[in-house]
């Protein structure tokens, strides 16, 4: 046995984190954990990686206790972790960043500048990857940065690699050359953690499944006898049939027609859930700014209930009745330093005011009833929004754009490292948002919620809308075949 | 950051207290009053460099832009101007110095560190060309004072800045644009996407800062029979230790007018407070100093006993 944790126990507080779990990992394996947010994962491989102190169990390392763990101790043994947001040093470049893990870190050390760049560009080989070792890391992509990760964990010659969520922001194309890298060195004999939430992937290359579910370990079992839908029953305690809801809205008039918006032409329908599919960097996310007045482009026509627009800016483009939830919920979204009530009517000033005066009960009484509809669980609408979880924050994000009584609601990635519990709600209040005849514009990278909660899906790639398929046509093949241009 | 205001706050109940055992003398009126009126425009000036720092600025070209003002308002007064106009005219002057500053940092995107460095220089170098150091002398009777008297002249100066503190601590709270300012100091972009007119938002907070200088400097000025063309050296390291003594984040979103009153009271106070005690006064700055670093240390001292909510939140 490569690496070993049992009876691991970890309070944070009052919160049991986690219980009595067991866990193990063989030389040459995928060892997949799943779990919702919040079941414990996190905590179990901050625990492996000597990041966080377990209150009781223990952890051996080829069979020797592993005692005193600390990360630089980890990292001396060759237990390396790669974080779902990349943790290179931006200013450095790539053959720095590499050789802090893997150089000897005395600080007054003489550096070979030339002996750095080759090691770099080996480790770089050894993992498939086409990186100029001095390029700055901050001027890389994310998946490139990822690589960079993982040459930098394999030159300090890690035997133990844990991956957490790294294919959250990867395409198709970057998540299969990943998958090739783990594959390679899995064949060399190297023990891989992994975690995702995209269960689709895990057939692919996990040999075992570990499921937690509050702080609790559920089962164990072979990847190659475990159905999809059998890992969501285990990680979720419920039936997969209730994650999307099954609607029935007769469509209305249209509310949001495109005419050569950056080449895109559709319309949505009052009512309707129109879903864009397509690999991240196909233009999904530039149509929307462009729709929203982020980035205004002069040709195409964008009308709104019949009415020509000419949004220069998102102000203009609320005004016109259109709301954007954006991607990217911590720089974009809820604002972690104000409260609840702010957050929710920071896109509605005018209306929560008597000239420009902000009058506070009615701040208050808008706050508290998106708290009560988008079931927000905060103990105070006076709560800081940081305060909050995950999937908690993201309603706050929604709640501000709703409140602005939009006829068109643009949602990009809506679900994007929530739980599943969360995630269920989210689909629910977009269903009801559709049912009281709102037109949905859903952007989003997961083919099951794609085709979940569509009426209709365009599938863009490389800035172009390549087609638009029917709900009752649409199968996870066609739509990723469409997306990867086959 | 309340936890900073709170030591500080501990911190000046502990020295009022000493005053008051050791060195009673400290509350005579005068003195009280002898410090309020030195104060004064300095309160004013980081009631304005309070809204820059919450908007996710800084301002450290407030002390050539005082010593501009102060100089001007002289110039136009001997020049034979009624005082109201030559006030008027200096409190413009004040924000059309904002506005450069503003203008610098929203259209061409200059970092307002930079920006500001750069204009505290200009102002400053261009007045010591003109003036060639020398004071403005020889000035009008009813310039000093504004002509009613050091009692009611003083009594002015700490009333109008007590007003402009009051308003402005109310319409940061109350008025659209304090919210805005909050917003922006938080997240630009979040701002931005709620169609909160970010620039125009980031300008108004440049030119008000501009405008209150112009204020203090004013308010300043009719303090002396003559005005020193060197004057408002280090200001703006003063109103910013204010701020940021009073608790508000120096990158912005937190951080209330309260909070500057609490450290520019703290800082009034520092000084004299070592004469009464019998201390040299060469210890100020270093005092000053400790008082800053005491209270970032009580502060995260306070703030590590309790977990933080976000990590107890994402654990797992």
């Amino acid at each position: 046995m490569l690496l070993e944790a049992r009876n691991i126990e970890k309070s944070y507080g009052g919160v049991r984190a986690l219980r009595n779990v067991s866990f193990d990992l063989r030389q040459g394996e995928v060892h997949v954990l799943v779990g919702e947010n919040g079941a414990g994962k996190s905590t179990l491989i901050r625990i492996l990686a000597g990041a966080v102190q377990p209150d009781s169990g223990f952890l051996s390392l080829d069979g020797e206790p592993l005692l005193h763990n600390s990360p630089r101790r980890a990292r001396e043994l060759g237990i390396a972790t790669i974080h779902q947001q990349p943790a290179t040093f931006p200013s450095l470049t790539v053959a720095e960043n590499i050789a802090l893990a893997s150089e000897s870190a005395s600080l007054l050390r003489k550096v070979n500048w030339r002996e750095r760049q080759r090691a770099a560009r080996r480790l770089l080989e050894s993992v498939g990857a086409e990186i100029d070792p001095r390029r700055e890391a901050g001027s890389l992509s994310m998946p490139e940065q990822q690589i960079v990760e993982i040459a930098k964990a394999l030159g300090g010659n890690a035997r133990v690699l844990i991956l957490d969520e790294p294919t959250a922001s990867l395409t198709e194309r970057e998540t299969e050359r990943l998958f090739a890298i783990l594959l390679r060195l899995r064949s060399q004999g190297a023990g891989i953690i992994y975690i995702s939430h995209r269960l689709d992937e895990l057939a692919r290359i996990a040999d075992r499944i570990t499921v937690l579910r509050d702080g609790q370990c559920i089962d164990t079992r072979d990847a190659a006898d475990t159905s999809s839908a059998e890992l969501i029953r285990l990680m979720a305690g419920r039936e997969v049939s209730t994650v999307f809801p099954v609607r029935e809205v007769p469509l209305g008039e249209p509310v949001l027609e495109l005419a050569s918006v950056r080449g895109v032409s559709f319309t949505v329908r009052a009512g309707e859930i129109f879903g864009l599919a397509g690999l991240v960097g196909a233009g999904r996310t530039e149509l929307a700014e462009t729709i929203f007045g982020l980035t205004p482009e002069p040709s195409g026509a964008i009308r709104v209930c019949g009415r020509q627009l000419r949004v220069r800016s998102p102000r203009e483009a609320i005004a016109a009745g259109i709301a954007c939830v954006p991607e990217d919920r911590r720089r974009h979204g809820a604002i972690g330093d104000m409260p609840i009530r702010a957050n929710s009517t920071l896109a509605i000033l005018d209306r929560i005011s008597r000239g420009t005066l902000l009058d506070f009960a009615r701040e208050r009484s808008i706050a508290s009833d998106w708290r009560e509809r988008l079931g927000i669980k905060a103990d105070s609408i006076d709560d800081p929004a940081s305060s909050l979880s995950g999937g908690n924050q993201q309603k706050v994000a929604i709640s501000r754009w709703l409140a602005t009584a939009p006829r068109v609601l643009i949602l990009d990635e809506p679900t994007q490292g929530i739980d599943v519990g969360a995630k269920a709600e989210c689909y629910r209040i977009m269903c009801d948002l559709a049912a009281n005849g709102m037109a949905i514009l859903m952007i989003s990278s997961e083919l099951a919620e794609i085709i979940g909660m569509s009426d209709r899906i365009g599938v863009m790639r490389l800035g172009e809308l390549r087609a638009i398929v029917d709900r009752k046509d649409a199968t996870p093949e066609k739509i990723l075949a469409l997306s990867l241009g086959q | 950051m309340k936890q900073r205001a709170i030591a500080i706050a501990v911190f000046f109940a502990a020295l009022i207290l000493l005053l008051a055992l050791r060195a009673p003398a400290f509350f005579a009126p005068e003195n009280l009053r002898d410090m309020a009126v030195t104060n004064a425009p300095s309160l004013i000036v980081a009631t304005g460099m309070t809204l820059v720092i919450l908007a996710g600025e800084i301002d450290v070209s407030v002390g050539s832009q005082f010593a501009v003002a102060s100089v001007l308002a002289a110039t136009l007064a001997r020049a034979g101007m009624p005082l109201i106009f030559a006030a008027l005219l200096t409190v413009l002057a004040g924000a059309g110095f904002g506005a450069v500053n503003g203008a610098l940092v929203v259209w061409t995107r200059v970092p307002s560190i930079v920006a500001t460095l750069a204009t505290m220089a200009f102002w400053r170098e261009l007045l010591r060309w003109i003036t060639q150091g020398a004071w403005v002398q020889g000035l009008p009777p009813q310039f000093q004072w504004m002509g009613l008297g050091q009692g009611a002249g003083e009594a002015v100066i700490v009333s109008s800045a007590a007003v402009v503190f009051a308003v402005f601590a109310w319409m940061l709270r109350h008025v659209q644009a304090g919210r805005a300012v909050y917003a922006i100091g938080s997240s630009r972009e979040s701002a931005r996407l709620a169609g909160i007119p970010v620039k125009v938002v980031s300008f108004g907070v440049f030119i008000a800062m501009g405008a209150l200088t112009g204020v203090a400097a004013l308010l300043d000025s009719i303090r002396f029979s003559e005005i020193q063309s060197n004057t408002g050296m280090g200001l703006e390291l003063k109103v910013i230790s204010a701020v940021v003594i009073g608790g508000a984040s120096i990158t912005g979103g937190r951080g209330s007018l309260w909070g500057t009153l609490l450290g520019a009271g703290v800082l009034a106070v520092i000084a004299p407070s070592l004469t009464f005690l019998g201390v040299n006064a060469f210890w100020e700055k270093a005092i000053q100093g400790a008082i800053i670093l005491g209270a970032i240390v009580l502060e995260r001292a306070a703030a590590s006993r309790v977990p933080t909510p976000a990590l107890a939140k994402n654990a797992g």
